[in-house]
């Protein structure tokens, strides 16, 4: 049998969560604040599960390497929130946002997370409100809602662009809370460097003081990590800088198998790169997909002409436009999931109608001017003004957009010097989102008991592509929802165990693998700095592993990024000394857990001879280049198991995944 | 985008730690893109100095599009530097000229101690946070439907706006005072505004309040400074807002 088992509990699938949560095990109140909890990471998951757990009384740990809980990378999250609440009367239901994500997922999605995730998702909204989250408003009151990709009703609650700001501002607020009651111990600017396990169980942390560079031991019952993705494998992604698979790399190396690391998200819309001193990408949200029509020119000439400086966008005629998502997907159009538009963008622009003038020829428009004729006539009509002129039509429409995006359209125009409202965006793919991450049963429980995992941290949700909005509800269902349930559940058998004591021989060998590593890496006086090696990771990663896959390409990646790890430790400089604050000493740590993470995910891509959601390999695409799926052999989850320096020799376990409640059929957008 | 290349000179506080006295330092970096937000200039320095072998300046960074709130810097004598209505991650090097000498320093406030060269210690914002920042609800889930309390379009979008302060603390470093009152003014009236936030209003102000003061924050003059540099454009109104809820507080009697 394989070493996976995922406890999915029996019944019907609707029913399923209600009875399970029924009949797990509690810890009665007296005995809570004699089990000490550890959660890492502050985001909407951990912030909410640390909340949560702090509040029925454990004695909780929190830590993010941020100087602040509130300021985790949720934080940066712009469109909204789904949930399956039918507002809109148009026909949503839990049933409906479960079949959307699977679907979205492209069929890799495990059916009962799913399911659950789809159930709670209405208790989110009402929970976030209840906490004071302002999310926006219809003139009667009621809560308003839009569309997001792969979707046909409108479940997308949102606070202008700043949802993830909000949402987060909420979990932190009762966060706050409990800090402020003594129930979670917050420990800001520290960041964990390896997983305690004591008898084959999670008992604690070994984190670093990024202040004084002290070398913390943290013990517990349970650790939770809720550290977020590893896009910045890529170097450049839409990723805070910060963000790094350290803490999910270390629960690896310790024994928690990772899934499906080849599963990454690249999002159709962010601002193109500009140049070789760029460090991060800026994401402009799926939202403005609801406004926007993407678009290239028809003709190769105009594209030319319009890289060259000779000629602008808006003289462009309309019939020489190619609307090329509405052109391929009339069904969704411009709001087809991300993986698609992602693909259909590279496809126009790899075949010369890219419009920006950068070395890769690679960008296409974001246009607003319909919709800004369309919303401006709307509300002169709604305003008594039956036949209003161009002019008031324009105004109008731009005043509508500036309410709904006003934040994006600033960002936009601070970032590339130019005005969204007069001329369309030009945007491009970029690495936004990690599906895959540590493997976790139906109770986030990572393959180490005790070591559990929520948020975008695990694989458990989306399958090989998540949809718009899908993230946040992630989080904080996870967090607010299951964790508390299903980590009750275990902590049920640690009332008697009592305080686990930190000076154990696995807390020393921990420790000390800890400080030796950062020994080496002061004392290697080398020659180049983390950015040197991390950019370079970064290339191999974007044109190997990046949007189009195949197996040469794959091949070569596994060679060159093993043989950049090996040039990596012999000739990185890093400056400073270990007993201080030393970002470059906090990055080195971090790439060299992203140097063994790319192998794997070229080595899972490799393995994984289909295409499917984000997961796109040349050779198997149908005649219109849509993804072509191997159910008959690829109908699983793939589970890495750690098995020494050479990642070559890391061994892949498969979780067979069994649709019951839903057709698994051809994912068709057309 | 017209992409073309500066030279610049940089005078930048350097500070061991806070223990240590600093100084202003100079150096001088050639080549940087117009096109390079603010930090990737200052990821180009640090680059340049690694590879001297020299230590490289700490300065907070994250998200690097305005919305974290981790970044800071006082860039020739203004908060986020000269544009308007960013955080310096989104502060475009276009803003400079070719040939200029930039002046970059830490917040500097008493509440807001300095780590390390540019990096300052702003956990005084999380204590006040802690101290009624929020609506005690529990996160069960069991409350009710979202959609039984109805808010009005215009509160709701008032609300919204006083909630989207980042808590970077440029209203504390440019205000003479290097008072808070701009910060904690408007987690306060988002939750005054919102009917959720009204059963524990007047605790909530009262704690707020009273912990800003412990922690060495200044009080308002109504110098108008803060909003003018507020990356987020929260307005002066909440601090009003503020006082009279602090006023309603301590005046009525339960």
């Amino acid at each position: 049998m394989s070493i996976l088992d995922s406890k999915i509990p029996e019944g019907h699938i609707s029913k399923k969560w209600t009875d399970y949560k029924d009949h797990l095990r509690l810890v009665a109140p007296n005995n809570r604040p004699k089990i000490d909890v550890i959660v890492v990471g502050t985001g909407l998951a951990g912030a909410s599960a640390a909340a949560s757990l702090g509040e029925m009384g454990y004695n909780v740990k929190a830590f993010c390497f941020q100087d602040s809980p509130r300021r985790a990378h949720s934080i940066a999250a712009q469109g909204g929130i789904n949930a399956a609440k039918n507002y809109q009367n148009d026909g949503d239901s839990v049933y409906r946002l479960f079949y959307d994500t699977i679907k979205g997922g492209d069929y890799r999605a495990r059916e009962a997370n799913v399911y659950r995730l789809a159930e709670v998702s209405g208790n989110i909204i009402d929970q976030c409100v209840a906490q004071g989250v302002p999310f926006a408003r219809e003139y009667g009151g009621s809560l308003d809602n839009r569309s997001f990709g792969g979707t046909q009703v409108q479940r997308t609650f949102y606070a202008a662009g700043q949802t993830g700001q909000q949402l987060l501002l909420g979990a932190y607020s009762v966060l706050s809370r409990q800090i402020g009651l003594g129930r979670i111990q917050m420990y800001n600017r520290h960041e964990m460097l390896d997983l305690v396990k004591v008898d084959g169980k999670a008992r604690g942390i070994i984190a670093r003081n990024l202040i004084t560079g002290e070398i913390e031991r943290h013990s517990a019952h349970a650790v939770i990590l809720c550290t977020g993705g590893y896009g910045n494998v890529y170097f450049l992604s839409t990723n805070a800088m910060g963000s790094n698979v350290t803490a999910a790399w270390k629960a690896h190396k310790r024994g928690a198998l990772f899934a499906n690391p080849c599963y990454v998200q690249i999002h159709p819309t962010c601002i193109p790169v500009h140049g070789t001193n760029q460090s991060k990408l800026t994401l402009m949200s799926e939202s403005l997909r609801n406004s926007g029509r993407i678009w290239v020119p028809k003709k190769k000439e105009d594209a030319e002409a319009i890289r060259a400086g000779k000629l602008k966008p808006t003289q462009i005629a309309e019939e020489d436009r190619d609307y090329y998502l509405e052109r391929r997907y009339p069904a969704f159009g411009n709001l087809v999931p991300r993986d698609v538009a992602s693909r259909a963008a590279k496809e126009r622009c790899d075949a010369g109608y890219g419009i920006e003038a950068n070395d890769t020829m690679e960008g296409v428009y974001l246009d607003f001017s319909s919709e800004i004729t369309a919303k401006g006539k709307q509300t002169a009509y709604a305003s008594g003004n039956h036949n209003p002129n161009e002019e008031d039509i324009i105004r109008l429409g731009k005043k509508w957009v500036e309410e709904k995006y006003g934040n994006l359209f600033q960002m936009y125009e601070k970032i590339t010097d130019e005005n969204p409202y007069e001329t369309p965006m030009k945007i491009y793919p970029a690495v936004h989102y990690t599906m895959g991450g540590v493997w976790v049963d139906y109770n986030l429980q990572s393959t180490i008991p005790g070591c559990f995992v929520a948020g975008e941290a695990n694989f458990s949700d989306h399958g090989a592509n998540r949809l718009g909005a899908s993230a946040l509800m992630q989080g904080l269902a996870d967090g607010y929802f299951v964790i508390p349930y299903t980590v009750s559940d275990y902590l049920a058998g640690e009332i008697r165990t009592g305080k686990i004591p930190t000076n154990s021989p696995e807390f020393d060998e921990a420790e000390n693998n800890v400080k030796e590593l950062i020994t080496k890496f002061l004392n290697n006086n080398g020659t180049k700095s983390v950015d040197h090696f991390h950019k370079r990771l970064g290339h191999i990663m974007w044109n190997k592993v990046g949007m189009g896959r195949n197996a040469q390409g794959l091949t070569e990646a596994i060679s060159e990024i093993a043989a950049l790890r090996e040039e990596f430790y012999k000739d990185i400089y890093v400056p400073g000394d270990a007993n201080e604050l030393n970002p470059e000493l906090e990055k080195v740590l971090r790439v060299a857990d992203f140097m063994e993470l790319g192998q794997l995910m070229a080595r899972d891509a490799l393995q994984r001879n289909e295409s499917c959601g984000g997961h796109f390999r040349e050779e198997y695409q149908d005649s219109e280049g849509e993804t072509l799926r191997d159910d008959q052999n690829f109908n699983f989850v793939g589970a890495w198991e750690y098995k020494g320096m050479d990642i070559n020799q890391s061994e892949l376990h498969k979780e067979v995944l069994n649709y019951e409640y839903i057709q698994i059929a051809a994912r068709n957008y057309k | 985008m017209a992409s073309k290349t500066i030279n610049i000179n940089l005078k930048i506080w350097r500070q061991k730690n806070a223990n240590s006295k600093g100084s202003m330092e100079t150096y001088k970096l050639d080549n940087v893109s117009t096109d390079s937000s603010f930090l990737e200039m200052l990821d180009q320095l640090n680059e340049q100095l690694v590879n001297e072998h020299k230590e490289p300046v700490a300065f907070d960074h994250d998200c690097r599009e305005g919305i974290c709130g981790m970044c800071s810097l006082y860039i020739n004598g203004e908060a986020h530097g000269p544009d308007r209505g960013v955080t310096t991650c989104q502060l475009h090097m276009r803003k400079f000229k070719d040939g200029e000498t930039i002046y970059v320093e830490p917040w500097r406030a008493k509440a807001f101690p300095v780590i390390k060269d540019l990096v300052v210690d702003r956990s005084a914002f999380d204590r006040i946070q802690q101290a009624g920042g929020f609506v005690s609800v529990n996160t069960s889930g069991r409350t009710i439907d979202a959609n039984t309390i109805p808010v009005g379009k215009a509160e709701a979008d008032k609300a919204f706006e006083a909630a989207t302060c980042i808590g970077c603390g440029a209203c504390v470093a440019t205000c003479k005072n290097a008072s808070a009152m701009l910060f904690v003014s408007a987690k306060v009236s988002q939750l005054a505004l919102l009917p959720q936030g009204q059963v524990e209003a007047k605790q909530r102000v009262l704690n707020m309040v009273k912990q800003m003061d412990e922690e060495g924050f200044g009080n308002c003059t109504n110098t108008g400074a803060c909003e003018v540099e507020c990356p987020k454009g929260i307005s002066l109104e909440n601090i009003a807002r503020m006082n009279r809820e602090y006023l309603k507080a301590i005046v009525a009697a339960d």
